[in-house]
């Protein structure tokens, strides 16, 4: 990727391939090509170098639609069963997040919520708008399309924060007669979604954000 | 997007290892596709689990909570409240409940809901858990196999939420008494079964069903007779006081309790099996059937102070009937005012009687009836005012045959029929008391008293002299023997000199006969000391001393 200070002018802009180098995007050295072998390691730590990751847009899609996909049962279905003195009942991750708003608890409510359903929704759109705008080659604001995708990147597990929530209540509250959590099904739903969006995420070659249209 | 071939060498080898990186990566295509599956799995699955959905009125939503509130079936969950909202014209909540697929079954247009909430009475406690868990929808089911979405939910619960086998009975009565629904029915103080239902008829009557439970179903026959078991039947008889009750419960919260009626009654048939009256107590219930009542009037000339309406109507003793009306009329002919009685009988109270007269054929119209008490008036029977107790002052009416009476008509067309009467025989008891009293008052009680009072003023008189004479002197004669014996006692005493001269007196003597006691013992063994005068002795002391002592 070549660094391209803002306000500059386009044109000045060249690709790496038009300089003859590929970048290794695991220890992120720059090598000439030429120099590379027939089986394309990088010199340095011998991962695998691609100019571009093959088929990347392709199973992105397909990561994020399986994790749209998953996202649907993971609301619908609940993901704990609370049996205690005063009743049982089983919570979805939004009935939850209800309680907790009605109780008063309203900081509670907000971290799930922004750990449970803006993150994940976030990460949706954000995706998506990123592959739409790689398929148009766009050139509209790709440095904060760049952004955009560190951010994705890296606030991915934290979507883990309800299902470690839910293990640990399920883990610790075993009261017998007086009370008991159990995971239920939504739960499992719902870690799908996260592991699914992250190897989307993963999947995506950053670098075709500035690729121009050849 | 992939990097152009820059060697003819690489254009050439890669081919088939190209042919398998396009190959492998699509297969995550595979990961969306198991989702999807997945999730059109689970949705179907849902589906196919979805049970009816089903509205249930109610008058109140009282602790229903969307989404928590159950649908139970023998405490069995089957649904669950899915919304509570009002009716179109806000009379009634109508909750909404979704119901899981296998208790489709359960419903029928008979099916009856209703809330479980703690209930406190006095024969029974329930719903106590719902205090903890907020209260369930309960759920009974019907018997109709139409199929049914809408219901109207049970404001009480069913006496009998999960039908046991048994029978249901009708019981019609004029008052329901005390009864309760869940009231313990009793067969022979045994609980067999309980009241389910209590209605009001439109003609005021009150109509109880009750439940029988198998097998003591079978102990219902037509000749069965319920009756009000509530309370306690205190009786004060001939054999003491007599107290009856079923049970505790049934004396607090009511209850009914049925036997086999008198066998010896005809049975009556029963017009619909399971319809039966209920009476008020056991005695009323195992009473023979009364059947029409007659109603007669009576004419009495004396004051009937103590005759109240329902008092009894005694034929030869036998209760027979109860006074109706006590009214009082006016004869024009002597300006008198008799006092018109009008009773209620019931002449299949007189038992075999009754059943000796009807095979005669003297019931069965009042014309032929009314020829026969004809005849028994002119055998003498009469209507008579009787005392029934001498301390509450009641009366009732016997009917008896008194020959001694006069002769009257009978007139057998005045209907209601009209019975002679005599007066009662408490006027001559008043009679009797009246000369008893006369004679007392009779009695000179004056001159008694004036007598009796002279006596107790020469009494009087006596006394007075022995107190004012007699008791002075006395006094003074006892304080003289008290200074007597006084003196008496100063004399005996130890100190006294009298005392101690005596002393002294008796121990002088004492040594005096001492000393005559050894001149004789002296005089003894020297006889010729009488002549000769002393010798000196061998032992000189005691001899100088007895010389001294005898010489004077």
């Amino acid at each position: 990727m070549v660094d391209c200070p803002r306000g500059q002018d386009m044109p000045v802009l060249r690709q790496s391939f038009e300089l003859g180098l590929v970048l290794c995007r695991t220890c992120g050295l720059a090598v000439s090509r030429a120099s590379l072998g027939v089986d394309r390691r990088c010199p340095r730590c011998q991962g695998r170098i691609e100019q571009r990751t093959p088929f990347s847009t392709e199973m992105t899609l397909a990561w994020l639609i399986a994790g749209i996909v998953f996202y649907v049962p993971a609301n619908l279905l609940p993901v704990m069963h609370t049996r205690g003195l005063l009743g049982e009942a089983d919570s979805t991750i939004l009935g939850g997040i209800l309680e907790f708003w009605r109780s008063g608890d309203w900081d509670i409510a907000l971290l799930i919520f922004i750990a449970s359903v803006a993150v994940p929704f976030t990460k949706f759109i954000a995706i998506g708008l990123l592959l739409i705008t790689v398929r148009k080659n766009s050139r509209w604001e790709q440095h904060q399309r760049t952004a955009l995708y560190r951010i994705v990147e890296f606030i991915g597990y934290w979507s883990m924060l309800d299902v470690i929530v839910v293990a640990l209540t399920a883990a610790l509250m075993q009261f017998q007669a007086l009370g008991a959590a159990e995971p239920r099904p939504g739960i499992a739903f719902f870690c799908a979604v996260v592991v699914v969006t992250m190897l989307s995420a993963l999947s995506f070659d950053a670098r075709l954000i500035w690729d121009r249209p050849a | 997007m992939s990097a152009p071939p820059t060697s003819p060498f690489e254009e050439e080898l890669p081919t088939p290892v190209v042919q398998n990186r396009r190959w492998i990566p699509r297969l995550v295509w595979l990961v969306p596709i198991v989702a999807a599956v997945i999730g059109i799995s689970l949705l179907i699955r849902n589906w196919e689990n979805a049970g009816p959905r089903i509205t249930i009125g109610f008058l109140s939503g009282e602790g229903l909570q969307v989404g928590k509130t159950l649908v139970k079936y023998r405490d069995v969950t089957v649904g669950s409240v899915s919304a509570v909202v009002l009716s179109a014209d806000h009379q009634t909540v109508v909750v909404s409940a979704n119901l899981s697929k296998d208790a489709a079954s359960l419903l029928g247009a008979d099916t009856q809901f209703w809330i479980v909430r703690p209930r406190i009475g006095v024969g029974s406690v329930s719903g106590l858990d719902t205090l903890l868990s907020g209260v369930y929808i309960g759920m009974k089911t019907g018997t109709a196999a139409i199929r049914k979405r809408q219901f109207v939910g049970l404001e009480n619960p069913p006496a009998l939420s999960h039908g046991p086998h048994g029978r249901e009975l009708q019981l019609h009565a004029a008052r329901a008494g005390s009864l309760a629904i869940g009231a313990p029915v009793y067969f022979r103080q045994f609980q067999v079964g309980r009241v389910i239902d209590e209605n009001l008829l439109s003609d005021g009557s009150t109509r109880v069903t009750v439940f029988v439970e198998a097998p003591y179903d079978n102990f219902v026959k037509s000749v069965t007779r319920f009756w009000n078991a509530s309370g306690i039947d205190v009786r004060l008889g001939a054999d003491g006081l007599n107290v009856q009750t079923e049970s505790l419960a049934a004396v607090l919260a009511g209850g009914l309790a049925f036997d086999d009626g008198p066998t010896e009654t005809v049975p009556v048939a029963a017009g619909m099996p399971g319809e039966f009256t209920l009476y008020q107590n056991e005695t009323e219930a195992m009473a023979p059937p009364d059947g029409d009542p007659h109603y007669v009037r009576m004419r009495f000339a004396q004051a009937l102070r103590g005759l109240e309406v329902g008092a009894p109507v005694e034929f030869v003793g036998v209760d027979i009937g109860s006074v109706v009306s006590v009214d009082l009329g006016y004869e024009r002919q002597d300006k008198s005012f008799p006092v018109i009685v009008t009773a209620k009988l019931y002449p299949r109270r007189m038992g075999q009687a009754y059943e000796a007269l009807a095979a005669q054929g003297k019931t069965e119209s009042v014309e032929t009836l009314a020829a026969f008490v004809g005849t028994l008036v002119n055998r003498g029977l009469r209507a008579q005012p009787r005392s029934a107790s001498l301390l509450t002052g009641k009366l009732y009416i016997a009917l008896d045959f008194l020959p001694a009476s006069p002769r009257v008509a009978f007139d057998a067309s005045i209907r209601p029929l009209e019975l002679p009467t005599v007066n009662g025989t408490f006027q001559e008891l008043e009679a009797s008391v009246g000369r008893l009293v006369k004679k007392v008052n009779d009695l000179p009680l004056d001159q008694i008293a004036a007598d009796l009072h002279m006596d107790l003023r020469d009494l009087h008189e006596t006394l007075s002299e022995i107190h004012a004479r007699v008791l002075p002197s006395a006094v003074d004669t006892l304080s003289a023997l008290h200074g007597t014996l006084d003196s008496a006692d100063r004399t005996f005493d130890v100190e006294s000199p009298l005392q101690r001269g005596l002393t002294e007196s008796l121990s002088e003597a004492r040594s005096t006969l001492q000393a005559v006691r050894e001149l004789a013992d002296y005089l003894d063994r020297h006889p010729d000391a009488l002549l000769r005068g002393r010798r000196p002795q061998k032992m000189p002391a005691r001899p100088a001393a007895v010389s001294s002592d005898t010489r004077p």
